[in-house]
């Protein structure tokens, strides 16, 4: 809670101070009204129908039936579903770890160019302007077979390019890659973090060790731990819900072979193609608690691995 | 983007020659590789189809099909213009109302003192973290009980009350307003909205340009909710007709390469127009 001004008014202007005091938290109450209308029509009120939806029985026209756990069941007992759990998890587990890791390698090579690097930091950017709709077409025809340039200069370097579209195996892997083209803005939140660290801190640290693997495990890592639980956080809950890539290379049936299969596709399809909401209720019920306890998680480890400076905001 | 890097300008000591031109060669291919997917997207958008699928690679078109851009903007399963008018629309009406709803929600947070102010905006940043597809089901039912799928109502009427990520983002601002000029106002007897609407607003201005255009960029980019919530092709926004325009079409890549291409343009251009403000921008998504 928010601490009262210490300060005591003069007697004579105290009833004057204290009406501008509420004035200005009846302003701030009432600035802010729209928003709490918000949050509780569009985000509040809906993440718990959402729950609630989870246990009926639902088609759009029909009066929504209490139908129980049987959504939960059918649930547990859908392949699909945990088809879609695993690619869903391990495109989390491939994806983030990799991003972060191109990410703060081009971060420390921007960085380490001063400004000579601009141009290429607008380079590393520009990825993410593409609407991912765009992006993914683009990556289809980047990666065909035989005319696609990624596979022709794999061959010529000796190394059998697999067909990235129709091969399961290397389709997941398609997702993973036109996934990590747009990693701009993690790489310019690593490099806020890295331009942030003193160069007097740099230079001692020079002065302690000569080894640079040994400065940037001992110094400039532990400095940038606030950037990189920060892209972990936004880097994990956005790729639990991968969907256009996704979308636009599989449909809505994870082509091929149920390999880009993600939830948000059976959310998708469940709802808007065979209209069974309580079912896709059900399922986004389930992300939520996934993503909120993943989230949790990592907010309570970070305590101990993440460096704060000093005060905290 | 150049502002945070020129704020500090760090010791160059004796980088020699080969070391540079080492640099320079590394982040030449590393951007070769992060360019090429934009080189073949113009370059296959300039092809017929069979050029693009023939075993030969061509990796530039030989023969530019300068048609392509006719035959795409004129394509009866794509209709261009009324699509990128779409996209304008939305993208300019939720810019718009993103700019006055948080302003007013993010002077509050980082300006004003009230009770539950902290709890309200600790939620705030809890909203932040659900993702949109655990609300859609029943915010959906509840836009079709009002007879308003199929229109821009659902898509842009929230933005209208506020968005967390922009509140966030605008109290961060606010914070750096100092205190003693807002108070000195309230001594003068100003009303809290004019504080508000001509100490406030002003001093962060630039900042609700960096909230414009980020929200613009967002927008254009917006996929899942349009999808969604509209039905014929002629009200689409470009990213939603571009999807649906391959797949109706699968077999002219060509043309569904000019679509894309003419899809991501203007915000290309957007941002070699305000390449600072995307700075600021990062920089104050705040992770502090």
């Amino acid at each position: 809670m928010m601490a009262e001004p210490t300060a005591v008014p003069s007697p004579a202007y105290a009833p004057a101070r204290r009406s501008a005091r509420a004035a200005e938290a009846r302003a701030g109450f009432l600035f802010v009204t729209p928003w709490m209308v918000a949050l509780l029509v569009f985000t509040m009120l809906p993440l718990i129908a959402t729950f609630v939806l989870g246990f009926a029985q639902y088609r759009p026209g029909s009066t929504p039936t209490f139908v129980g756990l049987d959504n939960y069941e059918a649930l547990f007992a859908d392949p699909a579903f945990w088809k879609a759990t695993k690619n869903t998890a391990l495109f989390a587990l491939c994806l983030v770890p990799l991003k972060l890791l191109l990410a703060l390698g081009l971060a420390l090579l921007l960085d380490a160019g001063g400004r000579s690097a601009n141009i290429y930091r607008t380079i590393f950017y520009l990825p993410t302007l593409v609407p991912v709709v765009a992006s993914s077409i683009i990556f289809m025809l980047l990666l065909t077979p035989n005319a696609g340039p990624v596979n022709v200069i794999l061959q010529a370097l000796g190394i059998s390019a697999p067909d990235w579209l129709k091969d399961p195996r290397a389709a997941f892997w398609t997702l993973i890659i036109m996934s990590l083209w747009p990693l701009g803005i993690e790489t310019l939140i690593f490099l806020s973090g890295l331009k942030e660290i003193p160069d007097e801190i740099q230079d001692a640290a020079k002065l302690d060790t000569d080894r640079p693997w040994e400065r940037f495990f001992g110094i400039t890592l532990p400095l940038i731990t606030p950037m990189i639980l920060f892209n972990l956080v936004i880097g994990i809950i956005s790729s639990f819900q991968v969907f256009v890539q996704a979308l636009v290379i599989g449909d809505t049936v994870g082509r091929p072979g149920e390999s880009t299969l993600m939830i948000m596709i059976l959310i998708y399809r469940s709802a808007f193609r065979y209209f069974n909401i309580g079912y896709a209720a059900a399922i986004a019920s389930l992300l939520f608690v996934g993503v909120l306890v993943l989230t949790l998680l990592i907010f309570r480890t970070a305590r101990s691995w993440v460096y704060y400076e000093g005060e905290s905001r | 983007m150049s502002a945070a890097a020129d704020t500090a300008p760090r010791k160059r000591t004796g980088r020699a020659g080969p070391a540079r031109i080492l640099y320079h060669a590394v982040m030449l291919l590393i951007s070769a590789v992060f360019l090429l997917p934009f080189y073949w997207m113009i370059n296959s958008a300039l092809k017929t189809n069979s050029a693009i699928f023939s075993t030969r690679t061509q990796w530039w078109p030989a023969d530019p099909q300068w048609s392509n851009l006719w035959k795409t903007i004129n394509y009866p399963d794509f209709p261009f213009f009324a699509q990128l008018g779409n996209s304008v629309f939305y993208a300019g009406v939720a810019a718009i109302a993103t700019c006055m709803s948080c302003s007013l929600a993010g002077y509050s947070f980082g300006c004003l003192r009230w009770r539950y102010r902290d709890a309200a905006f600790a939620v705030t940043i809890a909203a932040l973290l659900i993702p949109p597809i655990v609300t859609l089901l029943p915010t959906y039912l509840f836009w079709a009980k009002l007879g308003l799928t199929g229109t821009y109502v659902p898509l842009l009427a929230p933005y209208f009350l506020g968005d967390a990520f922009f509140i966030f983002m605008l109290r961060q601002f606010f914070l750096g307003v100092p205190r003693e000029l807002l108070d000195a106002a309230r001594m003068d007897g100003a009303g809290e909205f004019r504080i508000f609407w001509q100490i406030a607003l002003p001093l962060i201005l630039p900042a609700l340009t960096v909230v414009a255009i980020f929200q613009t960029v967002y927008i254009w980019q917006e996929f899942m909710l349009p999808m969604i919530y509209l039905r014929d092709r002629s009200s689409f926004p470009l990213s939603v007709g571009l999807f649906s325009f391959r797949a109706q079409r699968t077999t002219e890549w060509s043309l569904v390469m000019m679509g894309s291409l003419l899809t991501t343009l203007p915000l290309i251009v957007l941002f070699f127009f305000t390449q600072r403000k995307f700075q600021q921008g990062i920089a104050a998504s705040g992770i502090k």
